[in-house]
């Protein structure tokens, strides 16, 4: 008779790299779907432009490496890195925008610094780093909502758009972006930065045609649609609770210090909530498993830490939106984090 | 790899038991600078020495030619005078009296950028006076240069200086290419009227690569650069 002494835990569900992947890119569905909603099918275009090249680049770099091709690219993980890149590219940028971010994650990010759960940075958001510093002006257009539209654009439109830079009548990507009022379009966080340069307080330009012309419903709605998604994934247990939640308190409690202090200059916690990549942000991209903090106490430090940076940057910074810089620059900090919130061991000395 | 402070003095040592050895082989101590300067020692991306102006200035191959003829014109000088003068420094104090040295030479050659291609000195800025503080400089001086004779020194100083400004040109090539789409851009503020003939365009876009041009750009193409040395390397010894 033999027992076998395991410690515990001793029931234990076990899932594979691809299947939790799998479950990322189901829960990104929502979001995604909302997404090409409102601001049209080239989102999906992007995505696949994105997808193509995240799985050849890898492909590539394993041979170059030697490494085991079909059995790395089963895992996944370059398809939801592909993935998330093409959701914070604006949908109608030229292709090559989405290419070159792709190669760039998935080549230096991801496989040169060791590949999947050797990378430092997140590959997405190091991309997304990237593309805004190199091409400010691909990487700022989005479009108006399409019911804001001054011409019908379709699916051929769209893909016309992506790959030559004019539609099929001949429009281009930035006379698009003049919405039916003959407003220019901007993204919210674009439009309050703008307008308070101007010397606008939050009060009129929430009340401001510009910004009512800025989507910001349809990006409320996105938003919504990564929340629900980020339910699921919490719900399932794919990712942990610490990250989001440390993070969207962290968001709410900071913007609240900035909003009571100056409620005319800075955005109130419901705005910086519902706006830009957070809701994105909390779910999908700070809950990485391998660039992020992997304590408990390190994971909801980790989580702060961004919010607090999100929220700096987004109030008194040059760029719009945030969370690609506060990921990263939080992501130098896990060594760090993780170092001084290890555990103590039960029984073993301080 | 090799370090400078690891590498340097077991050079200098094999050098002067060369020196001492009945003139050997003259030859073969001008193909170990040679060697060392370009390749196995190169300040730039084996000892990463000088790094701020390195990877601050290489935005353009103008730029990049500028900064490597004022550097070498700088090593090439404080080694054949720190050679020089290497019986009658007290040791207290030689570190002081290079800096000097160098520093006067540096002056020159401001003065010089300033009245002959002041387009270029504009660009490079603070730069040119950063040039003392080039640890390549203050290197060679102290590990090479203050133990050896003149010839030697002013040949080492040649050798490191022609290997760092490889460097540079290499770098500021790449950037250009991939911000610009452009070769030597500029170049007449550096040679002159004549020269603007020169600049290469090998395609032209309306956005460029940002990225190249900005400070990250120049430490991940500085770092592919030492790959592609290591990787030669590794593949010479290998064949070996």
């Amino acid at each position: 008779m033999a027992f076998i002494n395991a410690s515990s835990p001793h029931q234990r569900t076990y899932r594979s790299t691809t299947q939790i992947m799998l479950w990322v890119m189901a829960c990104l569905i929502p979001g995604i779907a909302i997404q090409s909603y409102f601001f049209g099918f080239a989102n999906l275009i992007q995505i696949s432009i994105a997808v193509i090249v995240a799985l050849l680049a890898e492909a590539i770099i394993l041979k170059i490496r030697k490494r085991p091709i079909i059995n790395t690219l089963k895992d996944g993980s370059a398809l939801v890195t592909g993935i998330l890149i093409a959701i914070a590219i604006p949908p109608l940028a030229p292709w090559w925008v989405a290419v070159i971010g792709t190669l760039f994650a998935i080549i230096f990010v991801k496989q040169l610094y060791g590949g999947l759960g050797q990378n430092i940075f997140n590959p997405a958001m190091a991309a997304y780093v990237l593309l805004l510093i190199s091409f400010p002006v691909q990487m700022t257009t989005w479009l108006p909502m399409e019911s804001l539209h001054p011409f019908s654009i379709s699916f051929m439109d769209q893909l016309n758009a992506v790959f030559t830079g004019h539609t099929l009548d001949g429009y281009t990507v930035s006379q698009l972006t003049v919405s039916i009022d003959g407003l220019t379009m901007a993204t919210p966080l674009d439009t309050v930065k703008n307008s308070l340069k101007a010397g606008l307080t939050t009060t009129e330009i929430f009340d401001s045609a510009i910004f009512n012309a800025s989507s910001s419903q349809a990006i409320l709605w996105v938003n919504i649609g990564f929340l629900i998604g980020g339910a699921v994934l919490l719900a399932k247990r794919i990712i942990l609770w610490m990250i989001p939640i440390s993070f969207l308190a962290g968001v709410t409690i900071f913007s609240f210090i900035a909003y009571a202090y100056q409620p005319d200059l800075n955005g109130s916690p419901m705005f910086h909530l519902f706006s830009g990549a957070t809701m994105l942000g909390a779910f999908f991209i700070l809950t990485d498993p391998v660039s992020a903090a992997t304590t408990v106490k390190g994971r909801i430090i980790f989580g702060l830490l961004i919010a607090f940076l999100m929220v700096l940057i987004r109030n008194v910074g040059g760029y719009p939106d945030a969370i690609a810089f506060a990921v990263l620059l939080g992501n130098m900090c896990v060594p760090l984090i993780d170092y001084y919130t290890q555990p103590k061991v039960y029984g073993g000395r301080a | 790899m090799t370090s400078e402070t690891a590498q340097a003095p077991q050079d200098s040592d094999q050098n002067n038991e060369q020196n001492n050895a009945p003139i050997e082989d003259k030859k073969a101590i001008y193909r170990e600078l040679t060697w060392q300067g370009l390749w196995k020692n190169n300040p730039g991306i084996v000892q990463l020495l000088g790094l701020c102006p390195l990877l601050a200035v290489t935005n353009t191959v103008t730029n990049a030619l500028g900064l490597a003829i004022a550097t070498l014109f700088v090593l090439v000088g404080s080694n054949t005078l720190v050679s020089l003068i290497r019986h009658h420094v007290p040791k207290a104090i030689r570190i002081p009296i290079f800096v000097m040295i160098i520093a006067s030479l540096v002056t020159c050659v401001q003065l010089l950028m300033n009245a002959f291609t002041y387009e270029l000195y504009l660009s490079l800025g603070i730069f040119i006076p950063l040039i003392v503080t080039n640890c390549i400089i203050i290197g060679r001086a102290e590990a090479f240069a203050s133990k050896n004779n003149v010839k030697h020194a002013a040949f080492d100083g040649l050798m490191m200086g022609v290997g760092f400004s490889g460097v540079l040109l290499a770098l500021g090539a790449i950037r250009e290419i991939l911000a610009q789409g452009t070769l030597f851009d500029g170049v007449e503020t550096l040679l002159g009227d004549w020269a603007s003939g020169l600049t290469i365009t090998l395609y032209h876009t309306d956005t460029s690569f940002l990225l190249a041009a900005l400070p990250p750009g120049a430490f991940i193409v500085m770092g592919l650069i030492i790959a592609f040395k290591n990787a030669i390397d590794h593949r010479l010894d290998n064949k070996k």
